[in-house]
């Protein structure tokens, strides 16, 4: 336990340090919030936070804009921000999504990062708003012990603040933590804070200046599998005879307690609650409906543990890796399939076409270190551009497939650490003539078309010296 | 052949009628050709259809790690290649030990394919490699058996060759190894050397070689062209069969094979220097000395030849004494008497399990058992017999050879199971030989009965049948003009030779449904035994119970945790079955493998296999073991796991270890 404490004196320090910084930033000073709930999900490996602030503006001129800090350690595990805003007044309620940026403010105190929320209507001197903020934290749970037997279950910790870290006073706040299990070995109290069942409290707290920090530990029981995709390489083949060939490369990597002594298959299976609680045993891909030929392999043939299920609204694919993966275990494969081209390529008003697709990875409850999508348009296509809702970094290359000459454009587009909360719908703009699909079927006739006329041609003519 | 041509010329009334006859009968044998072809694929695709497109069995891995390393690194890098990832710490040259001609072949393709934008990966190549050099195989058994018996037989034996079981064991889609392009480069050698044989001409001798060199490229089974091409040709000299066809199908072959062949690495100068060579050296000198005396007694007179003769004898002996006394002092003075130890088991079929338990723990170096002829060329085994009997009516040449590539590959699949292979070429063509002329007979017998031109229909009735019998019936149509003229007389010492001729049509059509159905039946029992018996890749398990189809994939779970969980420097023991395997799939260092040239490590292995478990364990370590992989199929009764093949680790193990002994292993010594 001497990690935890140095930690914690460490983040105590921080703390301490943060009380005294004042911020000089003086668009920051005339918003307060008045009151903050916090509810952080730690029950699958994503760590899922949900913010409630009542923003209230206390200074005189209107501001549209919000900012929420973090501490540099979770800012690194960030996967996705999102804020919303509810809109419209009782039953009718609706829930309006605000943009969220990130910000580099030049006086961050300890290095804190910062996101920006811009409000639809600027807030009003006087007037307050309430607005739900929901992010996800990545790799934000350690397994301690770091190394466990077969049998044993996984123990993690989580680190946060008991207080929520914000430029601005906060009047009153509560965070809640959700565990997976009642299992709890060990959480820090400050005071007033306890444990319900599966659920801690820490507050309310009443208030306290920007840049509070209280640093907190849980030790609490998770099996659920950690299932870290380090890689994924999407490639998405346009074919515009009707199919849209989708190919995904997988190394994935069992993230939590590293796995210690031997591997017991008769124990394993025998016994299956005893033994192996956090493996990951099987994984669940949704792919979109109307799917076919689908495969999932891996470089040495087919993996034959693989179930596919689909209804008019959407495809379940679950898998097993060749091996139960165990702490710290790899298994790479390849899941592909093919889908019906009219599903997802549409016309524009002017001629261009797009295609319309799912950027994230379709497993279900997995982070993805990097992701690389690339579509590989038709020979001859041109003018690729694509819009993702989220910054990537994009650039082109060039494929040689089946028989080509010139070679496909492939626009790559690559992201860093996703979460399925990225799945949403990207779109690749191109202009392509019809008449290129021909280019190939007619190379393969005319080869052949030659082939015979040069038989032709030798059988009648007589090569022989001598007449 | 231009057999056709003359019957027809003799007939000028015909003459129109003819000619289109014989091209429309050209271009119906290709289609047929073509068939045969598309056949002889698919049927050996039901592993890929019943399993997946998979490298099968532990030597295709082997293989195919090889094709790969050649796809990425090219020609030269792959001659120069060292593996370091077997035989630790000993390592392995693969570029100076592998018989390179399937690698090469393969990687020719996949790189034909890339260089058109086909992107296929390697494995796909390797996979589909073996059922398309299969379709080769039968079209140069068609044109071997045309050389020998004319278009109708070689069609037949095509259509044999295509769906014969033994070759299908062999060269399913999947099983990646040096049989199934050598069968293909066997054949066309033969047909080649028979091709020079009927023409003479310098032209096919050179291209002899150069299919002979391929030969030699792809297997170690060459040594077989090379013994049994000079048996021919002492045969055919004793005989007095000698022509100057003969020389020139012969000596260029020795000369230039020679060379050729000392050019693959893994041969070397053993084409020169071991004794399975020396018979081909021998019979050069033979030849020569033949055409020599030919040559003189051309200019001679008889009385002077014979004065010579006594002259040349008498000194000849003498030295031929002394050759062969020093050539026999050589031999005698290498341990294995100049022969390689898989020889020698051929010659003597007792040698391997007497002194190296290495070759006789393979299964597939036993002798065979009766079943696994019926198995492997069903009917076959019986059409042979006629089809011998079919090469002597007249007796050529060709079908001298014929007869004796029988002989000799029935003694040779009588020693080893794994070399029915070579026998099964040999059926087909003596086979497709029998069932051609008894085709010729019966339906000459109808001719003459309804005379004119109602020999259409029958055709017609026959095209219905199955490609087989389609193929059959077509031998009959093209043997036809040539039967009808002449040679009737000859043929007729044929086990149904009675009822030809002046026999009643209705008898001679009742028989040829009865030698119809004999390849029908045979057909059955092919794509039988290709679906069930042969298509299983052996890394794939599946057993079918009351609740359905399950597939036991432990071995590549297995491969795949090492590949993906250990360090990849990591050294990993198995028994040597496995090491093929564990390179390919998991990319790990293994201590022996597949390979088995050096026993001593076999042994080694062997001996911590069956030591305690504190021995073992300092066996291992000393060879930097990290991971043992042990197949134990007790759980879910698979038989051949390593408990199975104990015994051999003892033995292997014991036969260099002398601390190891048998009888401790076993239960009577305990009692």
């Amino acid at each position: 336990m001497e990690a935890p404490i140095r930690a914690r004196e460490a983040l105590g320090f921080i703390l301490f340090s943060l009380l005294f910084s004042i911020c000089r930033s003086s668009s920051l000073n005339h918003l307060l919030i008045s009151n903050a709930e916090r509810r952080i999900d730690l029950s699958s490996h994503i760590v899922k936070v949900y913010l409630t602030l009542k923003v209230e503006n206390a200074g005189s001129t209107p501001t549209s804009e919000v900012l929420l800090s973090f501490p540099p350690t979770q800012a690194d595990h960030l996967a996705t921000v999102e804020a919303l805003v509810t809109k419209g007044k009782r039953k009718k309620t609706t829930l309006v999504r605000l943009d969220v940026k990130a910000t580099e403010l030049p006086d961050a105190p300890n290095d804190a990062k910062y996101f920006t929320i811009y409000l639809a209507n600027p807030l009003k001197s006087g007037e307050s708003t309430t607005i739900e903020v929901l992010y996800l934290l990545t790799h934000s749970q350690e397994p301690f012990p770091a190394e466990i037997a077969q049998s044993e279950s996984q123990l993690v910790y989580y680190r946060d603040s008991a207080l929520i870290l914000s430029p601005y006073h906060i009047k009153q706040q509560t965070t809640f933590i959700k565990t997976p299990s009642t299992k709890v070995e060990s959480f820090t109290r400050v005071e007033p804070s306890n444990r319900a069942g599966t659920e801690i409290k820490y507050g309310p707290y009443e208030d306290h200046p920007p840049y509070s920090f209280s640093p907190i530990l849980i030790h609490f029981e998770n099996n659920s599998p950690f299932a870290v995709v380090e890689e994924l390489v999407r490639e998405v083949e346009i074919s515009h005879w009707g199919n849209l060939q989708v190919t995904e490369q997988y190394t994935l990597v069992h993230a939590g307690a590293r796995h210690k002594g031997v591997f017991s298959r008769v124990d394993y299976q025998s016994r299956p609650t005893l033994n192996g609680a956090s493996s990951l045993r099987y994984l669940l891909a949704r792919l979109p409906p109307r799917v076919h030929s689908v495969y999932y392999r891996d470089e040495i043939g087919n993996i034959s543990s693989s179930h596919l299920r689909t209804d008019s609204r959407k495809s379940e694919l679950e898998i097993e890796p060749r091996y139960p993966l165990f702490g710290g275990w790899k298994a790479t494969f390849v899941i592909g399939y093919g889908l019906p081209l009219q599903d997802f390529l549409f016309e524009t008003s002017d001629d261009r076409r797009y295609l319309n697709f799912t950027f994230g990875c379709p497993l279900l409850e997995t982070v993805v270190d990097k992701l690389t999508v690339k579509v590989v348009l038709p020979e001859g296509s041109k003018d690729p551009s694509a819009v993702v809702p989220f910054p990537v970094e994009q650039h082109l290359e060039t494929k040689y497939s089946y028989l080509d000459v010139v070679g496909r454009t492939v626009v790559v587009m690559e992201k860093k650490n996703l979460v399925p909360a990225h799945n949403s719908h990207f779109q690749v703009y191109y202009t392509f003539k019809p008449i290129f699909m021909l280019a190939e079927p007619l190379m393969l006739a005319s080869a052949f078309f030659l082939f015979f006329v040069a038989c032709v041609a030798y059988l009648h003519i007589d090569l022989s010296i001598r007449k | 052949m231009a057999a056709p041509e003359t019957s027809t010329a003799a007939v000028p009334t015909l003459y129109t009628n003819n000619t289109l006859r014989n091209a429309f009968g050209g271009v119906l044998s290709f289609f047929i050709l073509l068939l045969i072809g598309v056949m002889a694929f698919s049927i050996r695709l039901f592993s890929v259809i019943k399993y997946e497109s998979v490298i099968h069995e532990f030597d295709p891995y082997f293989n195919y790690r090889v094709t790969q390393f050649l796809a990425k690194n090219g020609i030269y890098e792959f001659w120069n290649w060292f593996d370091d990832r077997t035989w630790y710490p000993l390592g392995r040259v693969i570029g100076g030990t592998v018989y390179p001609g399937l690698t090469l072949t393969a990687g020719t393709i996949w790189w034909l394919l890339n260089s058109l934008n086909i992107p296929l990966s390697v494995e796909t190549v390797c996979v589909f490699t073996a059922p398309i050099f299969s379709a080769f195989a039968s079209w140069a058994t068609y044109l071997l058996t045309k050389e020998v018996k004319g278009t109708g037989a070689g069609l037949t034996a095509a259509a044999l060759l295509a769906m014969v079981p033994s070759y299908i064991s062999r060269s399913v889609a999947g099983s990646y190894d040096n049989e199934a392009v050598a069968i293909f480069a066997l054949i066309f050698t033969f047909y080649l050397y028979i091709k020079t044989l009927n023409t003479g001409s310098l032209f096919y001798a050179t291209l002899n070689s150069i299919a002979y060199f391929y030969m030699v490229c792809s297997w170690g089974g060459y040594t077989f062209i090379i013994n049994l091409i000079p048996m021919h040709v002492l045969l055919c000299i004793v005989t007095g069969r000698f022509s100057s066809r003969l020389y020139i199908a012969y000596a260029p072959l020795v000369v230039l094979g020679t060379l050729l062949a000392a050019l693959v690495p893994v041969v070397g100068f053993n084409a020169v220097m071991t004794s399975e060579h020396f018979a081909s050296f021998l019979v050069f000198i033979i030849i020569h000395v033949v055409a020599f005396v030919y040559y003189i007694k051309g200019i001679l007179s008889p009385k002077m030849f014979k004065v010579a003769v006594t002259l040349v004898v008498s000194v000849g002996l003498a030295v031929c004494c002394a050759v062969i006394a020093v050539l026999i002092a050589l031999v005698a003075s290498s341990p294995t008497k100049g022969w390689s130890g898989r020889s020698l088991s051929l010659l003597d079929p007792t040698y391997a399990s007497k002194y190296i338990p290495i070759i006789a723990s393979v299964s597939e170096h036993q002798p065979p058992t009766w079943p696994s002829y019926f198995m492997d060329i069903n009917v076959l085994a019986f059409l042979v017999p006629a089809g011998i009997i079919a090469c002597f009516l007249p007796l050529s040449d060709a079908s001298s050879f014929v007869v004796l590539y029988i002989a000799t590959s029935v003694y040779f699949s009588g020693v080893m199971v794994r070399l029915m292979l070579v026998l099964a070429p040999a059926a087909c063509i003596t086979s497709g030989i029998a069932l051609s002329q008894a085709f010729d007979v019966f339906t000459g017998s109808i001719k003459f009965q309804l005379t004119g031109a109602s020999s259409n229909t029958e055709v017609d009735a026959a095209e219905t049948s199955s490609s087989t019998a389609e193929s059959q019936t077509d031998a009959v149509k093209t043997e036809k003009p040539e039967e009808t003229a002449k040679n009737r007389p000859s043929r007729k010492s044929k086990k149904k030779e009675r009822e030809h001729g002046e026999k009643p049509s209705t008898e001679a059509k009742a028989e040829k449904k009865r030698l119809l159905a004999l390849p029908l039946e045979s057909s059955v029992h092919c794509v039988w035994a290709a679906a069930e018996a042969y298509s299983a890749p052996s890394i794939v398990l599946t057993s079918r119970s009351h609740d359905g189809l399950h597939v036991f994939d432990d071995f590549r779970e297995a491969y795949a945790w090492l590949r993906h969980n250990t360090d990849v420097d990591d050294k990993v023991a198995s028994w040597w079955d496995y090491g093929y395997q564990t390179t390919a799939m998991a990319n790990r260092t293994v201590i022996v493998d597949n390979n088995t040239w050096n026993n001593t490590h076999i042994a080694t292995v062997g001996t911590a296999m069956s030591s305690p478990e504190r021995a073992a364990w300092e066996i291992f370590h000393s060879l930097d073991v990290k991971y043992v992989l042990v197949v134990f199929g007790g759980l879910v009764g698979y038989p051949s796991d390593d408990i199975n093949k104990f015994l051999w680790m003892v033995r292997i193990g014991g036969g260099v270890f002398p601390h190891i002994k048998e009888p401790d292993y076993l239960v009577s010594s305990l009692c």
